[in-house]
């Protein structure tokens, strides 16, 4: 291998970010969706009622709901609506077993007539929140394969961090229109400009699933009692069995009164109520993530349900509780009011372009060596065709998902399946298409393409809802208009980014003859 | 950086096991590490566990790094495997003294 530290590091960080960057490309351009879950949703979910948030209310409707729907399950869960979440969210496990887990089912209700919304079947923005962490695999590869991908790019920053020296002058130096040199510093730009972004959300992705990947320590401390551990962190989870008897649930609305008194007005996210027809039954209130940046999964009030008494309040979490707990919240962001949140999306569409540019640098790198030759070696037209497929394709499909949302029929039964499919569909298109168009050409085609996707977005939705950017925009729909017009931009963006590449493609060869002298001092 | 294909054999032999000797060795050695940190540290038995796993990450960090860092492959498994011996004799220790 090569010798010095430095020229090793930028080995492992070319090769570790070449054979991941393509997963790791969607999985941030997905993550960085997902921070507008909701929004997301609600465009593709338009018949969704909002009505202004009353949590006694909706706990009033979830109870009656459940009270009625599924008297005999093991457990009940109750989401209560927020200013971003319209939906009242119901679920319930079925008794079964011990041993065995039951079955889950969930309901979204209009929270205030307690009916099952009416809207069109779609998973919304949830679609991208899964793919991001599970990558459409079964349980639990993808977790795993997303958290290793995650190991990788912690492994990437790093050793990006040790091959570039001069850190802070190279953040100062942008040179435009110099082919790869231009893509080698906004590269960098990018990467040192979001850098401690980038830390966080690496390092965060590898705590959010250290339970699972790393289960050792667990295993060592506490044998196969691995429960016990959960119970310690999470003491919600440890509560009384049901005797057998039936009991009457109080109430709920009285609970949640009482937990907000002992938050000092913190607000409630989920209610969870164990054997809710038997005398033991329990009450666990948890505390909404978007209460503080250190997420608190203990954050708990319980209660007996058929007495009222208050069981336990959780303690302050300890010290290591409270840094992964950060992790978590910064992670996930749900503290984020809009500016932030905006923030999150600029900062996470940084990390996927530095990613993007990552692997155009090294393709054109090795390019040049061929630009003469007619026939580029194998695997260097392979990672051109996985570089566009990834990133242009992910773009199609992207939009080919929410054109499905709109086109396919309300009414069609598997539509949320379909859309999904439509997805990978379009993915998949894009992939045969790179494969067949030569390098330049295709990325020419499939950003056009992707430009007229995005572009005609809020038309379709115009030709199609009652929800079009003037009325949106009328009503203070933000989200509604918050969507349209950033598809509008992204469109905007894929053209001018397509016309870019169709440019640079004709003066190429006087232009790329003068470069390898320049690209030899730096290249590493 | 050469054309891969004019690489020899025994070059792509020892970036393999370089490779492995990251992947797996270094897994074992950050599991091995935070089992120690999980049995030794003076706080309370979860806290313990949650710093353990939390920190596990920067030990394999350091095994991947160093595994590409050193000379040869052969000292790439030795650098894992020989933090890995130490720990898994801490962590056998400490195993022995909460048993007893």
């Amino acid at each position: 291998m090569r010798e010095g530290f430095r020229q090793a590091m930028a080995w492992l960080h070319t090769w570790a970010g070449l054979i991941f960057g393509w997963l790791l490309f969607a999985i941030f351009l997905t993550g960085t969706l997902a921070y507008f879950k909701e929004e997301i949703s609600h465009w593709m979910q338009p018949e969704v009622q909002t009505h202004p948030v009353d949590d006694v209310r909706s706990l009033n409707v979830a109870q009656q709901y459940l009270q009625a729907n599924a008297p005999t399950a093991a457990r009940w869960f109750i989401n209560l609506p927020d200013a971003r979440e319209p939906g009242l969210s119901v679920m319930w496990q079925d008794k079964v077993d011990p041993g065995q887990r039951g079955n889950f089912m969930r309901k979204t209700l209009d929270p205030v007539s307690g009916l099952a919304v009416q809207a069109r079947e779609s998973m919304g923005g949830e679609f991208f929140y899964r793919f991001h962490f599970q990558l459409q695999m079964p349980y639990p590869w993808g977790r795993w394969l997303s958290t290793l991908a995650a190991m990788v790019m912690f492994v990437a920053l790093i050793t990006g961090i040790i091959t570039h020296k001069k850190i802070f002058k190279d953040f100062f130096t942008f040179r435009p229109r110099k082919g790869q040199r231009s893509w080698l510093d906004g590269h960098n730009a990018v990467g040192v400009l979001v850098l401690p972004f980038h830390l966080m959300i690496t390092y965060s992705s590898l705590v959010i699933f250290m339970s699972m990947v790393m289960p050792a320590p667990i295993l060592a401390a506490y044998g196969n009692d691995t429960q016990a551990f959960f119970s310690d962190v999470f003491p919600a989870t440890d509560n009384a069995p049901a005797l057998g008897q039936p009991g009457r649930l109080l109430p709920l609305a009285s609970m949640y009164q009482q937990a907000r008194a002992q938050w000092a007005g913190g607000h409630v996210e989920r209610v969870a109520v164990n054997n809710p027809s038997d005398v033991n039954a329990s009450v666990n209130v948890f505390r909404a993530g978007s209460d503080s940046v250190v997420h608190d999964f203990g954050s708990t009030v319980s209660f007996s349900g058929t007495t009222g008494e208050l069981l336990r309040v959780s303690g302050e979490p300890s010290l290591p509780a409270v840094v992964g707990g950060s992790f978590y919240g910064l992670h996930m962001g749900r503290f984020a009011g809009p500016v932030l949140r905006w923030l999150y999306f600029i900062c996470g569409l940084a990390g996927t372009a530095m990613i993007g540019t990552g692997l155009v640098i090294w393709l054109g790198k090795r390019q040049l060596k061929h630009a003469k030759a007619h026939v580029m070696p194998f695997e260097l037209r392979l990672v051109e065709v996985l570089n566009i497929a990834s990133m242009s394709g992910l773009l199609i499909a992207i939009a080919a998902f929410f054109w499905a949302n709109r086109l396919l029929p309300v009414s069609f039964a598997e539509r949320s399946g379909w859309e999904v499919q439509t997805f990978f569909i379009a993915w998949g298109l894009s992939l045969l298409h790179a494969s067949v168009r030569r390098g330049r050409r295709g990325w020419v085609e499939q950003l056009s393409v992707a430009a007229l996707l995005f572009m005609a977005i809020p038309v379709i939705n115009a030709l199609t809802t009652s929800h079009h950017l003037g009325v949106a925009l009328a009503s203070g729909d933000w989200a509604m208009a918050g969507f349209d017009l950033t598809c509008l931009a992204c469109g905007v963006f894929f053209a001018w980014a397509a016309r870019k590449m169709q440019r640079r493609g004709v003066p190429a060869p006087k232009a790329e003859r003068a470069r390898p002298l320049t690209l030899k001092r730096e290249a590493h | 950086m050469k054309s891969k294909t004019s690489l020899p054999l025994a070059y792509r032999f020892a970036v393999t096991s370089r490779v492995l000797a990251a992947v797996i060795g270094g897994y074992l050695m950050a599991s091995l590490a935070s089992i120690c940190l999980a049995l030794w540290l003076p706080t309370a038995r979860a806290d313990a566990v949650i710093t353990g796993m939390m920190s596990s990450f920067v030990f394999y960090l350091l095994a991947v790094l160093w595994c590409f860092a050193c000379r040869s492959a052969a000292r790439a498994w030795l650098g894992v495997m020989l933090p890995s011996a130490l720990f898994a004799t801490l962590a056998g220790v400490g195993f022995w003294m909460t048993r007893t």
